[in-house]
């Protein structure tokens, strides 16, 4: 499964969106942004509401097509117009809402779109359900509900089932929206733990999230977008919070931005 | 529920354990309770209304009739739950049913026979079948198109499908009714020619039994290959007797419904056997809706439960952007459940045109309204995501059963209809109110 991944340790990103527009109308919702992602690696994205944040990923997985610029996936220039040539080159995006089937168990969710058959092109319940406990032990051992509708589960149980999916289908490149704003501390620790994980498992990682802390517990890297532009792309360890809030407000780097402008921030 | 339990004194908690414990022998056998509520209830309704007839509604002959008459709008329930499953509605489907009866009569005695496939050929009702079914799946699959691929809400297509397609019913006959069916082709419809007779019937149970031994041995293996978790032995065994004995009793049932005596004579006479004093007894056993109604419940169960197109149906109606993003072919998943709605339609419309021997402007007329009150009080929600099959089998069943018994007791059709409307709403809100006391627990 993902530990094959581990292995391919390459200099090439495993992704690299270059120049890439999005509009609604007139409305230019991603403007010229170019960003890249290394294996084991989670580059923090953060910006206000409407930064184009969530616009940028839905073209990386397939869910909205960039009108221009270049996906670049291991090097080789690609074509993504539908979540399922997303998933063919291994990107899996993990939602803050929109997930999970409901009405349905934990392994139809994990395998939804992509069920195991027998022979006959009957669906083989049984085998998803093992492969469902099996991922969902390494993920969430504590967890027994393999037969109950998902809504019935709590949130951080959910958001384990849909990164379950992601990862028993190998996910190389994955894209997390938001994925602890619904849940409660406990269950934040626990997603936070889980992002840990597949990192060391060599999955490079997206992270959206409104939650600064979050960001700079887990990325590497940190992108900031403010009003459809990339402001601009820092290594964690070179910035503060207090740097990132400022390129969030501002829209500019800290060097650029004049000293009355920052100590407006202060207040 | 479980923090009124701590509180509660120790007299409550030793009734509780009992209630525990029936619930914990319910739940081992993995019953689904809902089915197992609408079965009583069925009963009840047929109870009480055999009582008030001074016990005479429920005989082999009248129940025979009840499930032919219900036959239609059950096949037909069975669509329309993966339609509503996937949030939306079919209203036309009495009026498909009108154009594929009189699609069915008109071609048995005018189109085919003018191709040289008279009515005396002995595969016309074949032939006549298959276009009809064919009719039905490309009725169903243009409506299906505009609705998943150009976008228009199901409710305008269908409803305009219910108005042009009843009309189109008119043009093809101008106006005319068309009788005459070939003989084989009205067995589909039952009736004392439609009956398979007593062998053939137990043949039916015998068969029913193995595949149900069968399944059960099947799925107690499936999970055993995996280590799963099996219901314990004596919930199987009971599982399988009650399954046994009903398949078993149903057909005795059936072979205790005979042939009417003036024929029974006639096919004495026919075989040579000499009629005994007090009549020849010649049992009818299932007739051929009834076995359609089986055939298509488990073919739909099958395709809900086990295969992708029915998975897809429900992750559809339980989240549309869920399996969408999941990579599923949405747009195509929709279509589909109107063709099969579309085909379903085609052999309602069979029986029904088989048991008028033709087709008049009406068949089918209504239907649709019949056929979503079954899907509903059997348990379907216009939520999405949510329904069973043979629920909505039942459901077409309890209908049914209401309007039959209310009609035996002498009731007149309008307050039969005042009853069912009523009805309907009650057993939609009991089960609206179950779910949501369901949900907070």
């Amino acid at each position: 499964m993902s530990e094959a991944a581990t292995a391919t340790t390459e200099r090439v990103p495993l992704v690299e969106m270059r120049n890439i527009r999005v509009a609604f109308g007139g409305v230019h919702a991603v403007d010229d942004v170019s960003i890249d992602l290394n294996a084991g690696e989670v580059v923090g994205l953060v910006g206000g509401n409407g930064a184009g944040k969530s616009t940028l990923m839905r073209a990386l997985s397939g869910a909205h097509r960039a009108d221009s610029g270049e996906i670049l996936i291991g090097g080789q220039p690609r074509t993504i117009s539908n979540p399922r040539d997303a998933k063919a080159f291994n990107i899996e995006t993990i939602y803050q809402q929109l997930a999970l089937a409901d009405n349905v168990d934990a392994p139809a969710n994990v395998f939804l779109g992509r069920e195991m058959i027998s022979h006959l092109g009957n669906l083989d319940d049984g085998a998803m359900e093992d492969a469902c406990r099996k991922v969902m032990g390494r993920l969430n051992p504590n967890f027994k509900r393999f037969a109950t509708p998902v809504k019935t589960l709590s949130g951080g149980q959910r958001q384990a089932v849909a990164i379950a999916r992601a990862v028993y289908f190998n996910a190389r490149i994955m894209i997390m929206d938001e994925p602890t704003a619904a849940l409660g501390p406990a269950e934040t620790a626990q997603v936070r733990d889980l992002i840990r994980q597949l990192k060391t498992e060599g999955i490079g990682i997206f992270l959206i999230s409104h939650d600064i802390h979050d960001v700079f517990d887990l990325s590497d890297r940190i992108s900031v977008m403010y009003h459809g532009r990339l402001v601009g792309t820092m290594n964690k360890d070179d910035v503060d919070t207090d740097d990132v809030l400022a390129m969030i407000i501002l829209g500019k780097k800290p060097e650029e931005a004049s000293r009355e402008e920052l100590a407006e921030l202060k207040i | 529920m479980a923090d009124a339990l701590t509180g509660a004194p120790a007299p409550t908690q030793e009734a509780n354990r009992d209630s525990h414990r029936i619930r914990g022998a319910l739940a081992a056998t993995e019953i689904d309770l809902r089915l197992f509520g609408m079965l009583i209830a069925l009963a009840g309704i047929l109870f009480g209304f055999h009582i008030m007839s001074g016990g005479k509604l429920v005989q082999p002959a009248n129940m025979v009739t009840l499930v032919v008459q219900a036959s239609g709008v059950a096949i037909m329930a069975t669509g329309m739950v993966l339609i509503i499953v996937s949030r939306n509605i079919d209203l036309s489907v009495g009026s498909i049913v009108g154009v594929v009866a009189m699609s069915y009569a008109l071609l048995m005695t005018d189109w085919l026979p003018a191709l040289g496939i008279g009515l005396d050929s002995p595969l016309q009702w074949l032939v006549a079948l298959a276009i009809g079914l064919g009719i039905g799946a490309l009725i169903g699959g243009f409506q299906g198109f505009l609705i998943a691929y150009v976008g228009i809400p199901s409710f305008i297509v269908t409803l305009g499908g219910l108005l042009s397609l009843r009309g189109s019913v008119w043009l093809l006959s101008s106006g005319a009714a068309v009788s005459g069916l070939q003989t084989e082709f009205r067995k589909i419809g039952g009736g004392v020619l439609g009956s398979i007779g007593e062998t053939a019937t137990w043949a039916v149970a015998g068969v029913a039994c193995i595949a149900i031994i069968g399944l059960i041995v099947y799925n107690r293996r499936q999970r055993r290959r995996f280590g799963f978790p099996v219901r314990p032995m004596w919930a199987e065994v009971l599982l399988g007797a009650i399954g046994c004995a009903a398949a078993i009793g149903l057909s005795a049932f059936a072979n205790s419904s005979y042939l009417p005596a003036g024929l029974a004579t006639q096919y004495a006479v026919e075989h040579g056997i000499t009629e005994p004093p007090g009549g020849l007894k010649v049992p009818l056993g299932f007739p051929w809706p009834i076995l359609l109604v089986i055939g298509v419940t488990l073919a739909m169960t099958f395709l809900a439960t086990r295969r992708r197109f029915g998975r897809y149906v429900y992750a559809y109606g339980g989240n549309p952007d869920a399996a969408e993003l999941a990579g599923i072919n949405t747009r195509w998943t929709i279509m589909k459940t109107f063709i099969l709605m579309g085909v379903l339609c085609a052999i309602a419309a069979a029986i029904g045109s088989a048991r008028l021997n033709g087709a008049t402007l009406d068949v089918g007329q209504s239907d649709e309204l019949y056929v979503i009150a079954a899907a509903v009080v059997g348990g379907t929600s216009f939520a999405g995501g949510i329904g069973t099959i043979p629920g909505a089998v039942l459901g077409a069943f309890v209908m049914q059963s209401l309007a039959y018994g209310l009609s035996f007791n002498g009731v007149n059709s309008p307050t039969q209809n005042v009853v069912a409307g009523i009805v309907l709403i009650i057993a939609v809100g009991l089960d609206t109110y179950n779910r949501r006391r369901g949900s907070t627990r």
